[in-house]
């Protein structure tokens, strides 16, 4: 079945089985690794990207197919003309990451919760990045990450991306 | 863990999903979230033939108040709910606490309420949410449009009253009077695991205090959501007190047949059934600004 999406801008036409899953295509037929399967059962949340700018979604729980016409953000695109967004900032700058295999799905998550709320609270993040697995960090440095990021992104000159 | 090969139709119009159901029949399964269908298909506990994918249907993504129901179409995502203008009042709490537990926060922006009730797992939260409510579902099946309350809906585990060919449109959920309240109280293992027990409880007070109304309903507690009849003709008409309390978590507890497993015991389960019940009740009083 013959579908056409963009992927970070960019525009993908290709003929997929229906079957394909979009976390599938997009590390095989795009060639966008940063997007990760970990338990894909829809439980552990490293395969999120967001749809259409502002909804979060785990890409192991839907079909390619069903992506047809619509906007995909992954990891790849968060970053602007080599500048980091302010949300891989916190990361960087906060140790939000130690083995950086939950890193896309959380950063993505994190993306789609500010979009919807600017100024999170504690609570608000960590009930947001509930459906996101880390087993490595504890969630302590996530949390200052996207409470970084946010405070970043609320100042006035934050450029949006 | 890739799903078995299907079919896929995109429908454009409701109309034309039926068209397709009508066609496929048996072989045919409606997708709309997802969140439930496709981690089965991928497990090949199901392997429909035909999908017939319902996510462009946007007459069917309304989320809104008619006078006397709430009408949720069979594409508003869970997430919907959470976000409504109106979700912070009182008389909403017992679906507001349900959308904040549904599975997880990323699940919730995909997964919809009538697809839940669709799937009827035994241990799904909005069937049990819509047991409390008194909701409905409207079916379109070859004989036009029907509502089928939510207890001759939910027929058995995985099974309900929409029939080969037909499909849900939406669900009805009763709006309920100014003094009444609800909760939802849930216990699992972690964010997004099935519950190992959850109760759905909503109750309207008349002008004197005394129970105008009750809905009392149990998850993850037999083959699919029960009601809790007894505990619901136990409070009303009475005046809440902490006795009355535990008689309608006793009947929970004796009411609730849940299978063992890895999250508890049967008998660990039937008492959490009548904690939640207690809890539950608890809250709603309190939310009314009554005893708890």
């Amino acid at each position: 079945m013959k579908i056409t999406l963009t992927v970070n801008g960019t525009k993908y036409e290709r003929d997929v089985e229906p079957r394909t899953l979009l976390a599938y295509f997009l590390r095989e037929e795009c060639g966008q690794t940063g997007t990760h399967v970990g338990c894909d059962t829809s439980s552990c949340g490293c395969c999120v990207v967001v749809l259409d700018g502002e909804r979060a979604v785990k890409s192991c729980a839907m079909f390619a197919v069903q992506a047809e016409g619509h906007e995909i953000l992954t990891v790849e695109g968060l970053a602007a003309g080599g500048t980091l967004h302010a949300l891989q900032q916190g990361f960087w700058d906060q140790h939000g990451l130690q083995c950086g295999y939950c890193t896309p799905g959380m950063l993505l998550t994190s993306y789609a919760l500010l979009k919807h709320n600017a100024s999170p609270s504690e609570a608000d993040i960590r009930e947001g990045l509930s459906g996101n697995l880390c087993r490595c960090t504890g969630y302590q440095n996530i949390v200052k990450a996207v409470q970084q990021a946010a405070g970043v992104l609320r100042q006035p000159a934050a450029v949006a991306v | 863990m890739i799903p078995a090969a299907f079919d896929y139709l995109r429908a454009h119009t409701a109309d034309e999903a039926f068209a397709y159901l009508q066609q496929h029949g048996a072989e045919a399964r409606v997708l709309a979230g997802g969140q439930s269908l496709i981690p089965a298909m991928r497990f090949r506990l199901a392997r429909p033939a035909v999908l017939v994918d319902i996510n462009s249907l946007s007459d069917l993504s309304y989320l809104r108040i008619n006078g006397t129901v709430l009408a949720i179409g069979a594409i508003a995502r869970d997430s919907d709910i959470e976000r409504a203008p109106w979700i912070g009042e009182r008389r909403w709490s017992l679906i507001h606490d349900t959308s904040r537990v549904v599975a997880d926060p990323v699940v919730r922006q995909m997964g919809t309420v009538v697809g839940s009730l669709c799937h009827n797992d035994p241990a799904g939260d909005w069937t049990t949410t819509a047991l409390a409510s008194r909701a409905a579902v409207v079916v379109r099946g070859q004989g036009g449009t029907r509502k089928v309350p939510i207890d001759e809906f939910l027929v058995d585990s995985f099974a309900t009253a929409v029939g080969e060919g037909e499909m849900a449109l939406g669900a009805e959920f009763p709006v309920p009077d100014d003094r009444t309240a609800g909760s939802y109280q849930k216990v699992e293992r972690k964010v997004g695991d099935y519950a190992t027990a959850a109760a759905a409880v909503q109750v309207s007070l008349n002008a004197d205090g005394t129970i105008r109304a009750a809905g009392v309903a149990l998850s993850a507690a037999g083959a699919c959501a029960v009601r809790v009849g007894e505990a619901e003709r136990l409070l009303v008409g009475q005046k809440p007190s902490a006795a009355l309390i535990r008689a309608a978590a006793d009947a929970a507890s004796t009411r609730s047949q849940p299978q063992a497993d890895l999250r508890g015991t049967v008998e660990y389960k039937k008492h959490l059934a009548g904690v939640l019940v207690a809890r539950g009740l608890g809250q709603a009083l309190a939310r009314l600004g009554g005893q708890a």
